[in-house]
């Protein structure tokens, strides 16, 4: 019994950590003895890691470039899942706003930075704003769609039951909705991490995207290559995180569909 | 299907955990006018009911006219295709009517009323997935704006009366199908409705589900003494629940007849159905529905008893 149960957890651990050791060990191997400038040996970023990063950059670098992502990525949920519920729920909105949705959702983001810097400065209300302005569109779209299925005979039922407009909203449309406006959310996550480090590296004078650049230009090759690094660990623990909530919230979703699965 | 929390409550634990069920709403007592005729619970007045849509318009329900009385079980039976379901919504107050009116308790229905509650046939998807059954249960309490003692007495008697005492923290679709409208029927029962609309509850049932779901509709009317409004297209149901059995034409609907159901008031499964009086009502509504079928009608659709 125990034995099994230590081999079943042996044998996740390989297959989780597996692959990610092998590409390290490979990389590691490969530019051990590297005297290629740009292509430093995998020991010397690691070394610098430590001091570059952990050592005033956190506070000064690192936190700030968080920061915009964190307070970017929820303001794109509120507005996305605001509007979205909004133009979900009313056909007339819906036919009137669409093609210009799919317009704005067809401009790549980056390319409003020169503009969002004439109208917002080289702040940091410039750089959450490029965040939102790339972010909201997948969640704003996939909850016009979650809103726009929920279930006709659940919307007869808190018609019957007369429901307020508070609990319609909370317990009926949002809820109902919530499996794809998760699926936008994991999706405005991505966008939100590349448009963060993106619109650093544009006019600003910190930041992770900031630092990585000036890294770059001064030539300090394995900085620049740890600064890559930190940014693949930061996204890693950011999508740890989403599914441990996604986990919460959309337990009733996976038990379902678990169910129908297994009874199919 | 997980085989985690299935339990079946046998027909008798249900009867007797109904009996105890307290009755808190008071009996709707037979009301009468100033001309000395009762009035019905339910009126619907001569409804129409029209599709249109661009040009083209499709007559669903033509004219329909029946009442139902306070604490009476009234079974509308009819083909498949009928209009049922666009009659019911009318009825709840989910969809406008063209012309003619539904009044409930002497009041015209334009949304859904107070006092109503509807089962629906697709149970799996009438009921909130991401709510435990006894939150499914409590909410429209809530929202009725039931104090919290009460709903708490009013969830814990419905569930023990439909036999689900031990499913309060279980999720819809972790029980099985029957179960799922038995939940249903305990949300529709805890609301305390005057009227209860079943809009073919147990179609989507197996044979041997329905049968016990059947006589638990009987028993909670009993003791309630709610009024019912069961749509069906099962001939056998019709008569074994009904007090009254309405035969609806082929679309556009109207009432081909009303039949009284004249078998003894205590029912059940095996001596009911073998009644000979049950046979004989059973044949003549089938008679009929085969004949409604055929697009035979009334050429004035007037109610006959």
């Amino acid at each position: 019994m125990t034995t099994s149960m230590l081999w079943r957890a042996g044998r996740r651990l390989l297959l989780i950590a597996g692959l990610p050791a092998v590409l390290i060990t490979a990389w590691w191997l490969a530019t051990a003895n590297s005297t290629n400038f740009y292509w430093p040996p995998l020991r010397t970023i690691v070394e610098v890691f430590g001091p570059t990063w952990l050592e005033g950059k956190l506070t000064s670098d690192v936190l700030p470039s968080l920061a915009r992502l964190g307070v970017g990525y929820l303001a794109a949920l509120a507005l996305g899942i605001g509007i979205g519920v909004a133009i979900g729920s009313s056909t007339t909105l819906r036919a009137t706003v669409e093609p210009v949705l799919e317009f704005f959702r067809a401009i790549p983001p980056p390319v409003l930075v020169p503009i969002l810097i004439l109208f917002a400065g080289i702040g940091d209300g410039m750089k959450v704003l490029v965040i939102v302005s790339g972010a909201i569109w997948p969640i704003l779209l996939n909850t016009v769609e979650g809103v726009r299925s929920i279930d006709e005979v659940l919307r007869d039922t808190a018609a019957c039951y007369r429901f307020r407009t508070r609990t319609r909203l909370t317990t009926l449309i949002l809820r109902g909705a919530s499996p794809q406006i998760m699926t936008g959310a994991r999706q405005a996550l991505s966008i939100a991490i590349i448009l963060m480090v993106i619109s650093e590296m544009f006019a600003a004078s910190n930041g992770l995207g900031f630092t990585i650049i000036q890294f770059q230009r001064s030539f300090a090759l394995p900085q620049m290559w740890s600064g890559i690094i930190l940014l693949g660990l930061i996204g890693v623990a950011l999508s740890l995180l989403f599914r441990l909530v996604e986990t919460r919230v959309l337990a009733w979703y996976f038990g379902q569909r678990d169910t129908q699965q297994s009874g199919a | 299907m997980t085989q985690s929390p299935r339990k079946t409550p046998k027909d008798s634990d249900i009867m007797s955990i109904v009996s105890t069920l307290t009755r808190s709403t008071p009996e709707p007592a037979m009301s009468t006018d100033d001309t000395g005729q009762h009035t019905p619970m339910l009126d619907v007045r001569g409804l129409r009911k029209v599709y249109a849509s661009g040009k083209r318009s499709v007559e669903a329900v033509r004219d329909l006219t029946f009442g139902v009385d306070p604490g009476e079980l009234v079974c509308l039976v009819g083909p498949s295709g009928c209009g049922k379901t666009t009659l019911l919504r009318c009825i709840s107050g989910l969809l406008e009517t063209t012309s003619g009116e539904v009044v409930l308790e002497g009041k015209r229905v334009s949304g859904p009323p107070e006092g109503m509650a509807v089962v629906f046939q697709e149970y799996g998807r009438s009921l909130f997935p991401w709510l435990t059954v006894w939150q499914n249960v409590e909410l429209p309490l809530k929202e009725k704006g039931i104090s919290r003692a009460e709903r708490k007495r009013l969830t814990t008697e419905s569930l023990a009366a439909v036999g689900l005492a031990d499913f309060h923290t279980a999720h819809p679709w972790q029980l099985s199908g029957g179960m799922q409208q038995r939940v249903a029927i305990a949300r529709a029962v805890a609301y305390e409705p005057h009227v209860l609309l079943m809009d073919e509850p147990f179609a989507a049932v197996d044979a041997q589900t329905r049968g016990e779901l059947e006589d638990l509709v009987r028993a909670l009317w009993e003791r309630l003494g709610v009024t019912v409004l069961f749509v069906t297209h099962d001939i056998d149901e019709a008569v074994y629940l009904g007090q009254r059995v309405v035969i609806l034409s082929s679309s556009p609907t109207v009432v081909l007849e009303d039949v009284t159901i004249d078998l003894p008031a205590e029912r059940d499964q095996l001596t009911t159905r073998s009644l000979p009086r049950f046979t004989e009502l059973r044949a003549h509504v089938y008679e009929r529905v085969q004949q409604a079928k055929q697009g035979n009608r009334p050429s004035t659709p007037t109610a006959t008893s």
